[in-house]
Order: C-alpha cells, then structure tokens, then sequence
C-alpha cells in the first residue's frame, strides 16, 4: 500500500497544478493561445465521461491491434531471438539488420505500409510488430548468452542434448529478461498503434485522436490519450504480474521489495 | 542434520559393467597462452578413489573438465573405460562442478531428477527414481523446496543425489564440500564414504584440504602450482574407514598428512 502512496500524491499534485493552471488561464496566456486550447483535467474528466461509448469503441479497435501486433512481436522476437543465439553465423549475420530496424521512423514508413497491406488490420499489426520486435528480441538474445556459462557443461556432464540445454537451462534464464523486453515493448505499443491510425484508420483511438484535434475538441484528445495511457499500463501490469508469477528467479528481482 | 546419514541405495549404474579405468598420459593443456597443465599423468584403476590436491588455480578444475570430455586437452591422451573420444569421456563421467548449480526454477526433486529425465524419461518416472532418495539423503520432506530454501549443505546434497543419479560409472568430484562449514564437511566426509563402500565407483576428487583427501580417498596425487604436474602421490593408510575421527587421528595418518603436505609446500619427490 505504502509504495503506491508516493507516485499517487505525484500524480494527484501534478494535476491540481494544472487544474489551476488552466481554470485560471495562467497557460493560455503565457503561451498566448485561446482558454478553451487548454483543458484542464476536470474537463478531460467530462470528456472521459460524456464520450464514453465513442472512446470504449474506439479503445477496443486499439486494444485489438494492440494486443494482436504485441502478441505477434513476441511470438516472432523470441523465435528469432532463439534461432540467433543457436548460430553465430546467422547473429553475425542478421543483428546489423535486427538494429537497423529501429532506426526506421515509423512514422514516415506507415502510410508506405498501408499502401502494401490496405486499409485494415494489417498494416497497424505490421507497425505495431515492428516497434514491439526490436526490446524483446534483444533482451531475449542477451538473456540467452548471458547464462551462467558452467550449467550448459554441467547439462552436457548429465546427458543433456543441446535441445534439452536450450528448453530447460537457456530459455528459463532468459525469461526474466524476455519480459523485460516485453515490458518496454507494451509500454511503446500503443505509439506504434497511434502512427499506423494517424497513417489511414476509420476507427481506433488514434483516428479518434485526428479527429478531434481536426476540430480542436482538445479535452476529447486528451481522454483518448489518457485511455491510450491506460491500454499500455495495463499491458504492462500484466507483464508485471507475469514476471512475479512466472519469473521469480530474476537475478535483476529486488529481494522482498514486493509483498 | 543427523550424523547417522545413511549411504544412498543407488541402482547398479548402467555402464558399471564395463571397465571404468581413467588413464591419463603426458597431458597438457593451456588456454591461449597461458599453460594450465604440464605433462601429467594419472591413473586410477577401475573401482579406485584418487585424490587430487593442489593449490589454488593450479588447474585441478580443467583436469577434472578435460577428463569429462567438457575439454579437449591440448597434447597427451585420456581414456575412460579404454575409450578415448570427447562424446565416449563424457557418457562415462558425470563431473560434479564446485557449485552447487541448482536450478532455481525446479524443485529440490526436479533439480535432483535432471539426468534422468534428460535421458527421456517422463516427469513421474524421472521423480519416482529420485524420490526414494531424498530420505537416505535426510532430505525428506524438502522435495518440494526451492533451491533457495534449502541450507548449504543440504543444497550440495541436492547436487550430489543429482551427480549419482546420472548413473555413470566413473565420478568427477569438484572440491565438493568446498562450500560448507567444518562440521558439516565432516559428517558429508562420512556420507560420502558409506555411499561410497556400498556403490564402489571410480572417483577422482579434487580437493585443497589434505585431510579430506586422505581420508577419502585410496591415493592422493599432489600437484604443483601452474602449470600442474605431479609431485608426489601418497597412498592412504585407512581410506573411508569409521569411525573417521579416530582415523585423521591416528599415528598414520598424521604421518602420511604431513608428506603430503610437504610436497604441497614444494619438496619434490
């Protein structure tokens, strides 16, 4: 109970702050803007409130590229992870290429991308894909090399192929680290679902998002964003819970910290 | 921990049938530069317990790991059982590394279990192998545990039960008591001597304490510092004998500790 009171009270202060901040137009005239530009929190509030159906609407578009592109970066980064960390020649060869995929701007390749895979489902997996595969492949793969080196000797001493070796030394060492990947992952999903609704989307948080900036209904951007927040925390907390659950041998896990 | 640990009551083991004599010629080995071991020799006849005591770093480690079949030596021969390959060395020794390695993921009895079941036996099959272990190991009752449950030295028990239920007939014992207080040394001294005089196995253990060697073991080779070469070998006068406090005690053995360790200190032979 005790750890969530600090980055409460954080929160709850920051958004006096700007509650205040906009009630009494302090921002639109330092920035030299119209008042209504500048919602203030209780505003975003009512939006939540008001435009709910559209925005549970539209979260449920997002929260399914979301997932399916989060899903389908996993499946692939650890495959991949996997198959590089079983040859050298293939690490060596691919890695450069594995780095240079996050050096594309997505933004700039999404509308390209709903060019090639239409106006539906595809793309925004694609890009979603694409920003979640890089964090998790990379943790995976340092977690795989980063095995104590003495258990493989010992598995081989006890009759382990190297099949055995991967599935029951290698692969559970990692895991700690695949889901750190994963976490990092979950929490820029929801941009890559952003960029591929801003490239061509009917629907989605990221539609919604244009949509209302187009006309200027800014308490409605910031509820999207606030649900978009929302989406990603609650990816993350569930990757949380999974890693407590599941990984609880991390060498990174903070002792006791936990209850 | 009790002091009356009874010795494991393991099957014969598979490959016991065979000879299971380690013979080492002239080896060396070196890692890039640096020369590890220098022509050494080392025989331990089938069913024999050899000593090894040396030094810190003196490359008592990579003997045991090139014996295994874990390393390939850089010149001279090894052969286990007649046989000389890697993969031949490595399905007749089961080396038992200086940590306990446990697996933090799997229980106590799924850590000890891991040969069996990398062998392709099921999960119950590989569990109903080591559970009758546990209580001869007076580890009952801690099959559930996590590793991170368990004391010291019931962790290298673990890893022992584990080491014999790879069922190989020739053991590469790695300091292994290395990490536990005197008394819990003593008393896994004694286990180990009654596992041993029930289940008679070629063993090789690699130790820094002279009086563990002696005391288990029917030699014990004594090396040189790095790069390792033998100095002397020192035949026990009373290996595994009971009770063991009054063995390290006796005239003989006093006798026989202070040669071995005046050839530790350097006095060739």
């Amino acid at each position: 109970m005790r750890r969530w009171l600090a980055p409460a009270a954080v929160i709850v202060a920051l958004l006096v702050i700007w509650e205040l901040a906009a009630r009494w137009d302090l921002i639109a005239d330092a920035l030299q803007i119209k008042p209504f530009l500048i919602p203030a929190p209780s505003d975003v509030a009512d939006s939540l409130w008001t435009d709910r159906s559209l925005l549970a609407e539209d979260a449920w578009v997002t929260a399914q590229e979301v997932l399916l592109g989060f899903a389908l970066a996993l499946a692939l980064g650890f495959c991949f992870a996997v198959v590089l960390h079983l040859s050298d020649t293939l690490r060596r060869a691919f890695y450069p290429l594995l780095v240079a995929s996050q050096t594309v701007p997505m933004i700039a390749i999404a509308p390209i991308l709903i060019v090639w895979l239409g106006f539906g489902l595809g793309p925004k997996l694609a890009i979603i894909a694409l920003v979640c595969f890089f964090p998790i492949t990379v943790n995976t793969l340092d977690g795989l090399r980063s095995v104590d080196p003495e258990l493989p000797r010992m598995m081989r001493t006890l009759d382990a192929g190297r099949g055995r070796i991967l599935s029951r030394v290698e692969i559970p060492s990692a895991l700690p680290y695949l889901l750190s990947g994963a976490k990092i992952a979950a929490a820029i999903s929801v941009i890559g679902a952003v960029f591929g609704e801003w490239a061509g989307a009917d629907q989605g948080l990221g539609h919604l998002i244009l949509i209302a900036q187009g006309q200027l209904q800014t308490a409605r951007v910031f509820a999207a964003v606030a649900v978009l927040s929302a989406l990603a925390l609650a990816l993350f907390g569930a990757l949380a819970l999974i890693e407590r659950r599941f990984a609880w041998w991390s060498p990174r896990r903070e002792r006791d910290a936990a209850p | 921990m009790a002091a009356t640990i009874e010795a494991p009551d393991v099957e014969p083991r598979t490959l016991r049938a065979e000879n299971a004599a380690v013979e080492v010629a002239g080896l060396a080995h070196r890692f890039g530069e640096l020369e590890v071991i220098e022509r050494l020799d080392l025989e331990a006849a089938d069913g024999e317990v050899v000593g090894i005591v040396g030094p810190s770093g003196c490359g008592k480690s990579t003997l045991l790991e090139l014996i295994a079949g874990l390393l390939e030596p850089s010149a001279g021969s090894i052969a286990v059982g007649g046989r000389a390959g890697a993969e031949e060395r490595l399905a007749r020794c089961v080396y038992m590394p200086q940590r306990d390695l446990l697996l933090p993921w799997l229980t106590a009895l799924d850590n000890a279990a891991i040969a069996p079941r990398n062998r392709g036996a099921s999960r119950a099959d590989a569990r109903a192998e080591a559970a009758p272990l546990f209580e001869r190991f007076g580890l009952a009752g801690f099959e559930a545990a996590r590793p991170e449950e368990l004391s010291g030295g019931m962790r290298q028990r673990v890893a022992f039960l584990r080491t014999l239920l790879a069922r190989k007939p020739v053991l590469l014992l790695d300091e292994p008591f290395a990490s536990l207080d005197a008394i819990s040394r003593a008393e896994m001294q004694e286990w180990l001597a009654a596992a041993l005089a029930e289940q008679p196995a070629t063993a090789l253990l690699v130790t820094h304490d002279v009086e563990e060697a002696l005391y288990l073991c029917d030699r014990v080779l004594v090396l040189g510092a790095r790069p390792a070469t033998s100095r002397a070998t020192i035949v026990s006068p009373s290996p595994r004998a009971t009770p063991r406090l009054e063995v390290v005690t006796s005239p003989e053995f006093t006798r026989a500790r202070e040669l071995a360790l005046e050839a530790l200190a350097g006095g060739s032979r």
